[in-house]
C-alpha cells in the first residue's frame, strides 16, 4: 500500500496547539461564563420581545391608526388592573372574584382528574370494556362540550355547581385518554414479574399498573389545568353573579376593552401559577424518571 | 423435600399452539418431555426464536399447555405454582422503585411489613454486591447492576425453582461472565432447581449440570447432555480447560444442525416468518 506512505508524514505534520494550555479550573468557569452569558442573553431578549410588542401597541394607538375605543392599549389595561386591586371592581374586591373562579376551576378539575383517571385505567386494562365503550366515547368526545356550559347553568342556576360541571366535562377527557393509553401500555413483564412474585390483580394495579401510568397521567394535568380554567370562566360568562368570566362578560357589555384584556391576563397568572405547581408536582412524582428535570426544562 | 425418584418439574408431552397470524396455529412447543430434579441446574439450547422460552411460562404457570402435562412437585400447574422465582430477558424492575424497594417488592406482595421486608431485601441488596446502592433508582444503574437487582428481587423469595430466560443476553462478555460467577455462587447455597434457557452454548456448558438442546421450531427435546465438570466452577477459566471443549464440541455438533436449519428456513421464508 503506497498510498499510505505517502499519506502518514501528512496526517502525522505537528499541529499547532492552544496558546494557553486549559486546566480543569478553567475549562470550568469557561463553561460556567458561557452557561452565564447565555442565560442573560436570553432574559434581555424576551424582556426586548416585551417592549418591542407594547411599545408599539401604545405608539400606533397614540398615533391614532387604530382606535383605542376597540383595540385599548397598555397603559389603559395596566391602569385597569391597578384600580381592580386597590380600588376593587363594580362588583366587589378582584380577590373574591378571583377566588371565585380558581375554586370552580380545583373542585372541577379535581372531580374530572378523579374521574379520568379511574375510567381510562379500567378500560385500560379491560379490554372487552373499551371495545363495549368505544363508540359512546367517541362520541361523547366530539360533541363540543362546551356548549353544555349553556344546558349546566339551566340546570344547576348561576351558582358554583353549573361551572364546576362544565369544568368536569372539559377536564375529564383530557386526562380520561392519557390514563387509558398509560394503563394500556404497561409493560407487560413487569406485570408477568409481580405476578410471579406473588401480587394479587389489586397489588398488580396499584404496585405496577397506576404507577407506570403516572407520567401519562401527569403529563395531562397540565392541559387540563388550562381546560379547567376554560370552563371555569366560560362558565361564568354563559351566566354567573362572580368570577373573572363574569368581568369580563361584564367588561364586554360595557364595551371596556381594557377590562376584557385586565381578566386575560389574571387568568393568564394564575395559569402560570397552576402550571409552575403541577410541574413540581411533576418533577417531585417522577423523581425515579430519568432527565426529568430537562424534559420539562424544554416546554 | 420430595423423594429423589420423584422430580421438581415434570413435563409430559407438554405441547403449546398459539393462534398465529393470517389465521393459523402456531406451535411453539410439541411434545415436550423432560424432568429437573431438586436442585439440579438445566440449561435449555436452541436456535433463535425456537420455542425455549415458552417452555419457561408453561412451568410458571404464566401459560396453561394446550396439551400433555406440566407438573410441579407432583401437581399439575394451574396458576403460578408455589416457590417459583422467574428472571426475564429483559429487564423487569420496577423503574419508580429504588433498589431496596425493588427487592423488598416479592415479601411485600406475600403479605410482609414493610420493615420485615426491608430488612430481608436489605440482606439480599448486600449479597448480590449492591450494598451502598440501597436508595438508587435503576436508571442510575449499569445494565450489570439491574441484573443483579433482578436476581436479588427473585432469590429473596427464596424460591425452589429457578426459571431464567435469557437473563444475561443483553449484558456485554465481560458482565455477564462476571454475573454467571455470581449466580453460581448464589445459587451453591440455595439448593434451587434452575431452569436457564439461553441461545449461548458457552453460557449453557459453563453453568449447567444437564443441557438440553432443542430443535428448531416447533420446538421439542433432540438431546441431553450431562456436564460432568466439577463444582464450584470458575466460568473464565473453566471455557480453557480439554474437558470443556470436548463437551462443547460435542453439544456443538448436535446444535448445528438445528441452528442451520432455522437459519435455512430463515432465508427462504423470512417473509411469511414476519
Amino acid at each position: 500500500m503506497p498510498d499510505t506512505m505517502n499519506v502518514a508524514p501528512a496526517a502525522g505534520a505537528p499541529i499547532p496547539g492552544p496558546a494557553v494550555e486549559e486546566t480543569e479550573q478553567s475549562i470550568l468557569s469557561g463553561a460556567r461564563r458561557a452557561h452565564q452569558r447565555r442565560t442573560r442573553n436570553t432574559w434581555l431578549l424576551r424582556l426586548a420581545l416585551v417592549v418591542v410588542w407594547l411599545g408599539s401597541w401604545e405608539l400606533v394607538v397614540g398615533l391614532g391608526w387604530i382606535d383605542a375605543f376597540f383595540y385599548s392599549r397598555p397603559s389603559k389595561i395596566w391602569a385597569r388592573l391597578v384600580e381592580w386591586f386597590t380600588q376593587g371592581t363594580d362588583f366587589g374586591t378582584i380577590w373574591l372574584h378571583i377566588w371565585v373562579t380558581v375554586e370552580e376551576a380545583v373542585i372541577g378539575f379535581a372531580i374530572g382528574t378523579a374521574a379520568g383517571v379511574v375510567l381510562g385505567v379500567l378500560l385500560g386494562r379491560s379490554q372487552y370494556l373499551a371495545d363495549v365503550l368505544a363508540p359512546f366515547i367517541k362520541a361523547v368526545n366530539a360533541v363540543p362540550r362546551i356548549v353544555l356550559a349553556s344546558l349546566f347553568v339551566i340546570w344547576f342556576g348561576l351558582g358554583l355547581t353549573s361551572k364546576v360541571a362544565t369544568v368536569v366535562v372539559l377536564v375529564f377527557f383530557a386526562v380520561f385518554f392519557n390514563a387509558f393509553t398509560g394503563a394500556r401500555e404497561v409493560d407487560r413483564n413487569l406485570i408477568d414479574n409481580a405476578r410471579i412474585l406473588g401480587a394479587s390483580k389489586g397489588q398488580v394495579l396499584g404496585n405496577i399498573v397506576l404507577p407506570s401510568a403516572t407520567s401519562w397521567i401527569l403529563s395531562s394535568l397540565h392541559t387540563a389545568f388550562g381546560f379547567a380554567l376554560i370552563g371555569a370562566v366560560v362558565g361564568e360568562y354563559t351566566g354567573a353573579q362572580a368570577g373573572i368570566g363574569f368581568l369580563i362578560a361584564n367588561a364586554q357589555g360595557t364595551f371596556d376593552t381594557a377590562g376584557v384584556f385586565a381578566g386575560m391576563i389574571i387568568i393568564t397568572v394564575v395559569a402560570l401559577l397552576a402550571e409552575w405547581g403541577i410541574g413540581r408536582l411533576e418533577n417531585r412524582l417522577l423523581r425515579w424518571r430519568p432527565n426529568v428535570g430537562a424534559i420539562a426544562a424544554q416546554i | 423435600m420430595s423423594p429423589p425418584d420423584r422430580p421438581l418439574i415434570e413435563l409430559i408431552k407438554a405441547t403449546k399452539r398459539f393462534p398465529g397470524a393470517g389465521g393459523t396455529v402456531h406451535t411453539a412447543v410439541r411434545e415436550l418431555t423432560m424432568a429437573v430434579a431438586p436442585g439440579e441446574f438445566v440449561a435449555v439450547v436452541g436456535p433463535t426464536g425456537c420455542g425455549k422460552s415458552t417452555t419457561l411460562s408453561l412451568v410458571s404457570g404464566l401459560q396453561p399447555a394446550s396439551a400433555g402435562q406440566v407438573l410441579v412437585n407432583g401437581t399439575q400447574v394451574a396458576g403460578i405454582p408455589d416457590g417459583v422465582g422467574y428472571m426475564f430477558q429483559s429487564d423487569a424492575v420496577m423503574p419508580w422503585r429504588s433498589v431496596l424497594d425493588n427487592v423488598a417488592s416479592g415479601p411485600r406482595f406475600r403479605g410482609a411489613g414493610k420493615a420485615e421486608a426491608r430488612e430481608q431485601a436489605a440482606d439480599w441488596v448486600d449479597r448480590v454486591g449492591l450494598a451502598g446502592f440501597e436508595g438508587y433508582y435503576p436508571h442510575q444503574l449499569s445494565g450489570g447492576m439491574r441484573k443483579r437487582v433482578a436476581l436479588a428481587q427473585t432469590l429473596v423469595t427464596s424460591p425452589r425453582i429457578l426459571l431464567m430466560d435469557e437473563p444475561f443476553s443483553a449484558l456485554d462478555v465481560q458482565t455477564r461472565a462476571n454475573m454467571q460467577d455470581e449466580l453460581l455462587r448464589l445459587w451453591a447455597g440455595s439448593g434451587a432447581a434452575v431452569i436457564f434457557v439461553t441461545h449461548d452454548l458457552d453460557e449453557a456448558i459453563a453453568l449447567a449440570d444437564k443441557v438440553v438442546v432443542m430443535t428448531t421450531s416447533p420446538a421439542t427435546i433432540k438431546d441431553v447432555y450431562p456436564i460432568p465438570l466439577p463444582r464450584p466452577r470458575a466460568v473464565e477459566e473453566l471455557r480453557l480447560t480439554t474437558e470443556y471443549v470436548r463437551i462443547y464440541r460435542e453439544i456443538w455438533e448436535s446444535l448445528r444442525v438445528e441452528v442451520d436449519k432455522t437459519r435455512q428456513r430463515g432465508q427462504v421464508g423470512s417473509v411469511a416468518h414476519a
